[in-house]
Parts: structure tokens; sequence; C-alpha cells
């Protein structure tokens, strides 16, 4: 027959794809830039029982579209079940499930460490081997800016913690396909 | 132009012919336009019987059904039917008032937040910020609430911006929501992959439900069953999608479905679901689910497909359109016939061996067996009426018992199981289709509950008749606390109830009585006869349980029949 489709269609062939991906996985999804689109995107998660490990809302070229990226656990979470659910919000424009190699992800996060004047050295270099940025000084406390993919980012945050860690804040990871030559 | 009043002329371009609705302060200038309108409004007693109505409304005429509730009270008093209409996917456009623009967010007097409170059972909303979206956004309400998946809208209007002057020019180009496209085609290959694997299969079933009537697919349903003497089982939502009476057909499945439709899909080697979504009303337990079946899941929604039970062969597409391109496939394959005789001899064995049953010592004379009633009812109308229901075991009993042939003539909860659905729903359809015969058929515990709705059947000549299934309890609760409770009732009797036939007439609608068998179907007749509303109090055995039952958590083939001691033949 046609192309495409085999001769014949035997029952004990037919196999399902498996639901689970078993890895990390950064949705890129465009919605339009209205009121409360936020709002059905996060209830749609809650409601359904998938868990967001992260969040980043953010303009972007086009300023009638918004972007929103978010990571989740593909061993835990049916992927393509998540992103059907999500198509389904009118204001959804496109979703993108970023393939790993293929994409430049980073975050940025904020430290705000404790530092002695016996450890303020120590720390210094630990920014220096991150090329992290020291954003604030105070008598007490530092203030060091990392960006990088999630995993230097709590790379940094187990160096520092051991030093007295005050407050850390991070933005959640955004990302963008690589450039093709 | 004053935006109320356009509000009016788009709804008339989308060809609205009827809406539903109560008043108040929010939606005063809609109210106001309305004067002048030219389409029907239905004044009901409570938002959620005008919720109700527009479902059921939707549901017997396939037209979007509408229904106005002005801000606070009125609006969260429609969140019931807005739920219900998602879960049963019924086109709907729910529009609410709100307060004036410059107090929402301050705790204005009756306002609420109800886009927030509607997002989670939407299939989307619109809050008016400019009064110049309200054309566009009535049109693209009825795009969404119509076209793939159906479901509710919502369009909140702020008082202040229903009453503000616009420009207007009718709306000539159609509607494009560029995150909104459905496909409906289903890809050809997929469809091939699915005709070969027929082919192939030694036990089919088709298994259909609601999207079969939503995409008005029954014709085409039938003519694939018939291509080869597929066998056909179908959810509650789906009945009449394919004729009762059809040689093909095992009856309803799930938890209340028959013997042989069960234990077909738990013997099957390949499932066809068309427009059913493996509710767990219908799986029972997951896991021990139709263990020997490959999938072919065919629905508009993807995302139905693969989220309760995998889809080896998922078809995304309008069943109207996939079905005549499987069964032109199928046919073309011209396959042996005889290679599902094996399977027939089985399906016909559990048929004889296992029919609905019910002790009918009593159906000459004397006490009304429930499933008695619903033989009488369809006696009565011929099997040709529309029929609503409130839900519980009066619900199943006409499920089971009714035998609906045509589409559209089996209006009920069944997603969300609102108590109070039948008598607002009747209403919605004797107005959608006022040359049909429309009964609701009722529970004694659900029909209180909407009951005010006889005063709207009175006062707008709304002549529905109501067939009270009256066993003195909120019978489906006590049934779950007699087998699965020690039978240790609790809240479950009704008690003291109201004297039905003095209630009826209290409103100025026909009250009857009937407490024996022999005289129910002609009482029927004499209700269907009448011409204006009526209320039937048909008194039925109090303790009668609703058989088979796969009790909760359990799997298909573990089903319970009713105790063959009270069979008598
Ligand atoms: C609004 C609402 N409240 C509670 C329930 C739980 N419930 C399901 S069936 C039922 C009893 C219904 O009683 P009745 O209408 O008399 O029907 P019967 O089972 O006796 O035929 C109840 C309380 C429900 N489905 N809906
Ligand atoms: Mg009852």
């Amino acid at each position: 027959m046609e192309a495409g489709t085999p001769q014949v269609v035997k029952l004990e062939d037919l196999h399902m794809p498996g639901q689970l991906t078993g890895r990390k996985h950064i949705l890129s999804i465009q919605v339009e830039n209205k009121p409360g689109v936020l709002a059905r995107v996060a209830g749609l998660f809650s409601r359904r029982g998938f868990n967001i490990d992260t969040l980043a809302v953010g303009p972007t070229d086009d300023p009638s579209v918004s972007r929103i990226t978010l990571t989740l656990d593909g061993a835990v979470h049916p992927i393509d079940q998540v992103t059907k659910q999500l198509h389904k919000l009118v204001n959804v424009l496109k979703i993108r499930d970023m393939a790993p190699e293929e994409t430049v992800a980073r975050e940025m996060a904020l430290f705000k460490v404790s530092s002695a004047v016996e450890n303020r050295a120590e720390i210094i270099q630990f920014a220096e081997i991150f090329r992290a940025k020291i954003v604030d000084v105070a008598r007490r406390t530092m203030t060091i800016e990392v960006t990088g993919s999630a995993d230097k980012i709590e790379a940094f945050e187990r160096m520092v913690r051991p030093h007295g860690l005050v407050e850390m804040v991070r933005t959640g990871e955004i990302a963008i396909g690589r450039g093709h030559d | 132009m004053r935006a109320a009043d356009t509000l009016m002329e788009s709804l008339k371009a989308e060809g609205v012919k009827d809406v539903f609705g109560i008043p108040g302060g929010a939606n005063l200038p809609t109210y106001d336009a309305m004067v002048d309108a030219e389409f029907r409004h239905v004044q009901v007693r409570h938002e959620q019987g005008g919720g109700h109505a527009a479902e059921g409304y939707a549901q017997a005429s396939g037209r979007v059904g509408v229904a106005f509730a002005t801000s606070g009270p009125g609006a969260t008093n429609l969140v019931t039917a807005i739920a219900d209409a998602m879960m049963d996917s019924v086109p709907t456009v729910f529009i609410t008032g709100q307060v004036r623009t410059e107090l929402i967010g301050t705790d204005g007097f009756q306002e609420a937040d109800i886009l927030g409170a509607t997002l989670p059972f939407v299939k989307h909303s619109f809050a008016v910020t400019d009064p110049r979206q309200i054309p566009e956004y009535v049109h693209e309400a009825f795009h969404l609430a119509s076209t793939g998946r159906p479901g509710p809208v919502l369009l909140d209007i702020p008082m202040d911006l229903s009453r503000a002057d616009i420009d207007y020019q009718p709306r000539t180009e159609p509607v494009e929501l560029p995150g909104y496209k459905p496909s409906t085609e289903g890809n050809i290959k997929q469809i091939r992959i699915a005709a070969k694997a027929l082919a192939n299969a030694r036990r089919p079933i088709f298994y259909t439900g609601g999207g079969v009537i939503n995409a008005n697919a029954s014709e085409e349903l039938r003519e694939l069953a018939g291509s080869d003497r597929f066998p056909v089982t179908s959810t509650l939502m789906g009945l009449g999608g394919f004729p009762a009476s059809h040689e093909n057909f095992l009856g309803m499945l799930g938890m209340h479905g028959t013997y042989a439709a069960n234990h077909a899909m738990d013997k099957a080697d390949l499932i066809v679901a068309i427009g059913a979504r493996f509710d767990d009303r219908i799986t029972g337990k997951l896991e021990e689910f139709a263990p020997h079946a490959k999938v072919i899941h065919i629905d508009i929604d993807p995302a139905e497909i693969s989220k309760n039970v995998g889809a080896h062969i998922p078809i995304v597409g309008d069943a109207k359109q996939v079905l005549p391109k499987l069964t032109r496939e199928y046919r073309a394959l011209q396959t042996d016939t005889s290679r599902l005789d094996e399977w027939w001899n089985t399906l016909r064995g559990w048929q004889q061996e296992h029919p609905l049953f019910y002790d009918e010592s009593s159906d000459q004379s004397g006490e009304i067996k429930p499933q008695f009633m619903i033989r009488a009812m369809h006696r009565a109308t011929q099997g040709d009426a529309i029929i609503t229901s409130d839900v519980g075991q009066h619900q199943m009993w006409t499920a089971q018992y009714y035998g609906f042939d045509k589409p559209r003539r089996w209006i009920n909860s069944g997603g969300l199981g609102t108590m109070g659905f039948g008598l607002p729903s009747a209403i919605g359809a004797k107005v959608a289709c006022p040359d049909e015969q429309v009964v609701c058929i009722a529970g004694d515990g659900s029909l209180i509950m909407n009951i005010q709705e006889m005063a709207t059947c009175v006062a707008e000549d709304v002549p529905v008749k109501v067939f009270l299934m009256n066993n003195g309890y909120m019978g489906m609760v006590r049934q779950w606390q007699e087998l699965f409770w020690d039978r240790r009732y609790s809240s479950v009797d009704m008690g003291t109830s109201p004297d039905w036939v003095k209630l009826a007439e209290a409103f100025g609608a026909k009250g009857m009585r009937c407490e024996d068998a022999a005289d129910l179907e002609e009482q029927m007749v004499a209700a269907l006869e009448h011409d204006g509303p009526v209320l039937l109090d048909a008194r039925v055995a109090r303790e009668e349980n609703c058989y088979p039952m796969i009790p909760p958590g359990n799997a298909a083939r573990d089903m319970v029949e009713a105790p063959r001691g009270s069979q008598v033949s």
C-alpha cells in the first residue's frame, strides 16, 4: 500500500512509548502578554499535581508575547501530558521542550554570606573560581552574584554554606536554543 | 452604540435564540438592552438553574447554551453549572456582570472574583477591560465554546463598561485565535495503521463516549461498526450515540455497566476508544483494566490520549471526520468476517447468562420497582423522549433500562454528578426543542435541590414532565452504606418529605401520585398528555439496589450482580 504504513499490523507488535523520560526538562513557553495568564499556567500545574522546580517569567522581543521558562522532573511527570495540558490554555502560543544538548540555560543567584575577617579572603577566592561577582560589601556580610547552570549555582551554594549563608535568592533557569551555523 | 446593546447584537449575530438568567445590580445595563433583544430570555429562579438550563439546551440541540448572572452571589451561583459543563464538555457561554471598574479589587458590594474562582474549570474566560472588547469577546467565546472539545466560556463584564458608548460594526471575518487550533482531520497514516490493527483483531470492542454525540458522529459510528459486526459499548455520556437496540450493542460499561460490556473490555485484544476518556468509573482499578488490550484512541482533545490509559495508536481528530476515513480504510482491506465468530459466541453467551435483571414479581400490580418504572417510562414515551436526569440510582437505572436509540435524547450530569441537574436541564431541553417530549427522571434527594425551577416551568410556560422516582432515600448513598459501610445508614433517609403533589400544585403545576405498578404507565401517559408542567410522584421500592456494580477500586471482572435469589422467572 502507500508508503509509511506497514503491510500488516499485528497487535502483538504494537508498543507504547514510555511516558517518563527520567531527566530534567526545561519548557520554554510563549504566552500572550495578557492579564491572568500566569495564574492560568500556575493553576494548571497545581490542579493537575505537576510540580514545577523553577519558574521564570519575562518579556520577549515581541511586546505582545511573554515567555515562561520552567523546569520540571521528567522522572516524576509525563512531560507529554504536561505540554498537552498547557497547550489547551488558549493564551499559550508555543511550547518548546528544550533539548539539553541544543540549549544554553542560565540562572542567576544572589548569595548573602556572613564575612567575618577570617574567611573573607576565602569567600573572595570562591567567587573568583566560580567567576562570580561581589556586588555588595557590608561590615558583616558580602553579597555575591553567580550566573550559570543550576548545577553551578548549587555547587557554589555548597561551597559557601559552611561559612554562613545568610540568604539566597535564585531566579530560576532561563534558556535559549543554540544557534546553528 | 451602548456596549450592552452591542452585546445583544453580537449574540444575535451568533444565532442565539434563547438565553437563561437572572438580573441584578451589576448587569442592569445588560438587562436593559435585553428588553429590545430579539431572542427569548427565560427568567429562571436560581442562577444554578439557569446554568443547567443552558447546559440542557446545548445538549439537546447542539447549539451553544447561554446563561446570565449578576456579579457576586449571582456569579457564584453559576459555579456548579460551569464546573458541570466543563466535565461533560458542554458548549456554553456564561455572561456575568461585574462591579464597576474602579471598585474591582476593593471588596466592593457584590464583588466576587468569578474569573479567579472558575479558572480551574472553564475552557477559557474573558474579563472585559475595554467596552470595545465586548463584541470581539462574544464571538471568540462562542467559537471556543463550540469548536474543538466543547466547554464553558465565561465572559465577565464590569457594569460601567457595559454602559459605555462605542462604535459597533458587525463582525464579518472568522475568529482567529493564535493559541487555539484544534486538529480535526486525524492523521491518515495513523488511521491506516488503526484499520490494519482492526483487521487483525480477534476480540475487538468499540468503547464510545460523549465525544461521539458532541461530534454529531452517530451515523459515522454506525457505519464503522457495521462494516464488520464490531461490538459496541458506551459510557454513560455516550448513550444514544449508538442505537441501544442495535444487535452490536452490548449496553453501557463501567461501574453499573452490563456484564457483557465489562467482560468484553476485560477480554478484548483491541479497544477502540472514540470520544471517551477512560474515567475511573469506566476503568475501575486502573492496573487491572483491560489487561489484554491494545488501544486505539480517537479524540479531539490530544490531552485525553494516554492521560489515564496509554494509547498504542493515538488519533487526534473530530470523530465525524476520522470515522469515515477509518471505515473506508478498513473496508479496503476486505477482511474475513468469520474471524469474529468466536468472539461473538462468547459475547452472546455472556448476554444470555448475565442479562440485567430484577425481581419482576410485582410488575403487574403492587410495589413499583425502580427498574419497572424506567421500562414504563420507555413505553409511555415510545422510547423517543428527551430524558434528563438527576444523580443517583434513578440515573443509573435509566441508563441501563431506557435504551436510548438516538443521540441527544439522554441528558445527564456524568462527570460532576450534580444532584439537582435534572429539572433545570429539562427546561433548557424543552426550550431548545419545544416539539419534543421532555421528561426529567428525578430523585427525591436531587429534585429538592433545584425545585424552585418548577416556578420557571409555570411562569415561562415550559411544560416539562417530572417523573419522580421517590424512594424516600438518597438511594445511591444508602446503597453504598449498605454494601460497603455495614449498613450503618448515616443521613440518607429523607425523613418527612414534602407532599410533592401539593408542592407541584402550589407552584401552579399539576401534581400526581402513583403507588401501584398497575397504574404507572397509564399515569405517565396522562402526565405526558397534560398540556403543562407535571410532577408525578411515583413511590418505588425503598431499598432496591442498583446492579450490576463494580465495587469501587475493583477490576471489571470482579463485578457484582444482583443476588440471584431475587430473580423470579
Ligand atoms: C450536589 C450533590 N451533593 C451530593 C451528592 C452525593 N450523592 C450522590 S447520589 C446521592 C443521592 C441522590 O438521591 P436521590 O436524588 O434521591 O436519588 P436516588 O439515588 O435515591 O435515586 C447523593 C447525596 C451529589 N452527587 N451531588
Ligand atoms: Mg431517592
